[in-house]
């Protein structure tokens, strides 16, 4: 079968927050624009945002301000975030939502009829606009509905890339293959803006979607960009534990922002003891050690987690504030969150590290490719505040849509395609349906979600770490001899599919284990049994991964751009004022 | 908490293979865990028997829609669906109204080929003008959330008489459509009238009313009762009253 070929400015790999933001913003500065996407439209997994989107809009708290804002994703993060990305983030978050409503988003309102903000962990003011408890799902469905009336852009629904193709050390192009008939197609493009998304599905306990098999991570990876922070892998402090079909479905942090008490077995307001100031909104990692720590202290709930209780609230405020929570309950697990506590444990939410980008433009380290949204790094550093993704996708897919715009405006005709890419790509791709009898994709993906599971859980340490380095790279090894289970049809053979986004998946968890056993130290979410303290030391540095020159991943230490005085003055501030206890 | 109920109980699960060209119930026997919904036995079923068993799923936390089919007959989502409510045997077979892919799958794109018909939302031109931003009163808010909260699995398209029956994908936009067409006709801040599309190509008055799409929908939105009766009225009042009929007539317009 000749693969159909197609032309395009500026190709979008991705149709979440960041895609779609970023293909608005490079159709709007007139560039033709290509969104391709795994599921359907408007599926992707950024409609399970739940509670809400990050701006200092300062409409609840007056006092609020973007260096609020800013010093608190920077404490979020350990220091180790990309400051500048932090900066522009809390700088020009409150204007991207503002245009998201004249665009028909609907937010909850304040007594006065302006955007209302509820407050979440480690934000100091009440800052995340929301509706109910789902934002997600209001952001994707106002961007999708803009989308599709922008001229110049066009949507190819459920198509996976599966390389990117390169000419004169810059991007130029994608080799994909469309799901429903298993068609290959050739994108030459002037510009890529990667939007795919973390990687959570190589862990067993995830919130994340099907499609989180960190494609961009691999895309970017193989195509010589440099993956920063790969060790940063968010723990959700709670997930659904009951019963076992539901385990990891995420219950929204919207649940404690509203008031709701976790407590241990004993009934104790256990968070009194780990964050006496903050509670139950202290940031993700500590709440979710928190939990972690009680149940191996015997002191977890009936399933191994900790109680989420709500009930204090009347039922009709718990029903119109979280509508989604109180049916998920309901029908899900039999529980009336009206009148019973939840059951919750940590689950794998988030990925900090991904794709290094430069700040204002999202550009990667290859010309011509630009990232945005989860798969890129650098914002959230060690940890991510809640509420910070949704504003991220929406001012760093616009910056990256920009810039990929701009940049693609500056290329003349299209490069010609490499054909021997485009026929390795093709070899790579068709593999699996050529010996369908190979191992099962189905099997090692699970086995892969065992390993990361295990070898990389709340809190690491170096010989386990070394021990899951080692299954997983004997697992790339039979990977390489994976068939598709059996079946050699090409029209949607999910076995086929998964057997490709497995070779993502294992990228993205050599990258977690090589990465995760170089920084020897804990911070935000990467904790080490066997280095339990902040180093100062290691607040200077960023690990970065890339492929080696024979093919081998390679893990180095760089130092991070020193904050500018005026900035690490508003960081300062805000630990005396707020926690001095963190400032160690 | 749930009741705990013995863990080595088995269900036989038949599901449809195949696709345009024809296909049969297979039948599968399925191993179900405390909580298990379909859509759990549907992908243990890829793992381990059918690894090319074609199904369209993606947040298994009834939040994206994906996972649509009809389940003993009824359009449910997958994900939503325990499998201890349908006791030891059910079957699942795909939405009917869509031509067939593969399996569970099916080719939805006319849905999307519809929601481009209608006009985004547009503010006035005095708001879209104004530099602060905007304000809005809760209760208005409210009364389109209902309609903001539909995750477009397309059930409701699927168990609509007119497009599951009479095949009318050419007259009537369909009961979605009519969701999203009243969630910008109600928005406080919208101001472009849809009422002519909705009389012409959007055919709301080929909707009689039978509920239907209300009564499956994952996310309880009253389609019919808050989303088509106001519409038909809204069309009623701009074409068929009768003052107007007249002054249309005097004016010469149709």
């Amino acid at each position: 079968m000749t693969p159909e070929n197609t032309d395009t400015d500026v190709l979008v790999i991705g149709a979440g927050g960041a895609g779609m933001r970023g293909a608005i913003a490079a159709a709007q500065a007139g560039r033709r624009v290509t969104v391709v996407c795994k599921s359907l439209l408007g599926k992707a997994h950024t409609v399970m945002a739940e509670g809400g989107a990050a701006a200092a809009l300062a409409n609840v708290a007056g006092l609020d301000s973007w260096e609020a804002h800013f010093a608190d994703t920077m404490k979020g993060g350990k220091l180790i975030n990309n400051w500048r990305m932090a900066e522009l983030h809390a700088k020009e978050s409150p204007e991207r939502i503002l245009e998201l409503e004249r665009w028909g988003a609907v937010f909850d309102r304040t007594e006065d009829g302006l955007i209302h903000q509820r407050p979440f962990g480690a934000h100091t003011y009440p800052r995340l606009a929301h509706i109910g408890d789902r934002t997600g799902l209001e952001l994707i469905r106002s961007l999708q509905d803009a989308l599709v009336h922008t001229p110049g852009v066009e949507v190819h629904m459920e198509v996976t890339v599966v390389r990117l193709l390169l000419a004169a050390g810059r991007v130029v192009g994608a080799l994909a293959y469309a799901r429903a008939d298993g068609r290959q197609i050739v994108y030459s493009a002037r510009a890529v803006l990667l939007a795919t998304g973390g990687a959570g599905r190589i862990y067993r306990v995830t919130s994340n979607s099907w499609e989180c098999t960190g494609d961009g991570t691999m895309l970017a990876y193989e195509a010589g960009a440099r993956l920063r922070d790969c060790e940063m892998v968010q723990f959700h402090p709670t997930g659904m534990v009951w019963p076992p079909g539901v385990r990891g479905i995420l219950v929204t942090e919207g649940v404690r922002g509203e008031g709701g008490v976790l407590r241990n077995k004993d009934g104790e307001r256990f968070m009194e003891r780990y964050d006496h100031e903050r509670m139950e909104l202290s940031s993700r990692d500590v709440v979710a050690r928190a939990i972690n720590s009680e149940v191996a202290a015997g002191r977890g709930s009936p399933h191994g987690g900790a109680f989420l209780d709500i009930t204090h609230r009347s039922p009709d405020f718990i029903k119109r504030k979280l509508p989604s929570m109180y049916e998920q309950f309901l029908k899900l697990a039999k529980v009336d969150i009206t009148k019973e506590p939840m059951e919750v444990a940590p689950t794998i939410h988030y990925y900090m590290g991904g794709v290094d980008v430069e700040a204002e433009t999202g550009a990667t380290t290859v010309p011509g490719l630009y990232a945005a949204g989860e798969v890129a790094s650098g914002l959230h550093g060690a940890n991510r505040l809640g509420g910070n993704s949704l504003s991220d996708l929406l001012v760093f897919g616009k910056r990256a849509g920009d810039a990929a715009a701009e940049f693609a405006g500056r290329q003349g005709k299209p490069r010609r395609i490499d054909k021997a890419q485009v026929e390795a790509a093709t070899e790579f791709l068709m593999a699996p349906l050529t010996r369908p009898h190979g191992e099962s994709p189905y099997k090692l993906q699970s086995e892969l979600q065992e390993v990361c599971t295990q070898h990389a859980p709340i809190i690491r340490d170096e010989p386990s770490l070394r021990e899951g380095l080692e299954k997983v790279l004997a697992l790339k090894e039979r990977a390489a001899e994976m068939g598709t289970g059996g079946a050699t049809t090409r029209a949607f053979n999910p076995g086929w599919h998964s057997a490709l986004d497995l070779h993502s998946m294992l990228i993205n968890a050599e990258a977690l284990f090589r990465s995760a056993i170089e920084r020897k130290e804990s911070r935000g979410a990467h904790a080490r049994s066997d280095f339990p303290k902040l180093d100062p030391k290691w607040a200077q540095l960023n690990l970065m991964v890339q492929k080696g020159k024979n093919g081998e991943m390679t893990v180095t230490a760089t130092e991070n751009q020193p904050i500018p005085y005026e900035l690490t003055e508003v960081i300062t501030q805000s630990f005396q004022k707020y926690t001095p206890e963190e400032h160690e | 908490m749930a009741v705990s109920t013995p863990s080595r109980n088995v269900v036989l699960m038949s599901v449809f293979r195949g696709d345009a060209d024809g296909g049969e119930l297979v039948n599968y026997r399925v191993p179900i865990r405390e909580g298990m919904v379909v859509l759990d036995a549907v992908l243990w079923v890829q793992a381990n028997m059918a690894p090319d068993l074609a199904v369209r799923w993606n947040c298994k936390a009834a939040k994206c829609g994906s996972c649509s089919a009809e389940i003993n007959g009824f359009p449910r989502l997958m994900c939503k669906s325990p499998v201890a409510e349908y006791g030891e045997e059910f079957t699942v077979r795909p939405m009917r109204t869509f031509p067939i892919i593969r399996d569970l799958v099916t080719d939805v794109s006319w849905n999307y080929e519809v929601n481009k018909k209608i006009p985004p939302f547009t503010p006035s031109a005095e708001d879209a003008a104004d530099p602060e931003p905007w304000r809005m009163q809760q209760e208005d808010v409210d009364r389109i959330t209902e309609f903001r909260k539909c995750i477009e699995c397309f059930l409701c398209q699927d168990v609509c008489h007119v497009l599951r029956n009479h095949d009318r994908k050419d007259a009537f936009f369909g009961p979605r459509f009519m969701i999203r067409t009243a969630s910008l006709e109600m928005h406080p801040k919208d101001a472009l009238d849809r009422r002519p599309l909705m009389k012409g190509e959007g055919g709301v008055g080929m909707c009689n009313i039978t509920k239907c799409c209300t009564e499956v929908c994952p996310e309880h939105i009253h389609i019919t009762d808050n989303a088509i009766i106001p519409l038909k009225e809204r069309v009623a009042d701009l074409y068929f009253d009768p003052l107007r009929a007249i002054g249309r007539r005097l004016r010469g317009k149709k």
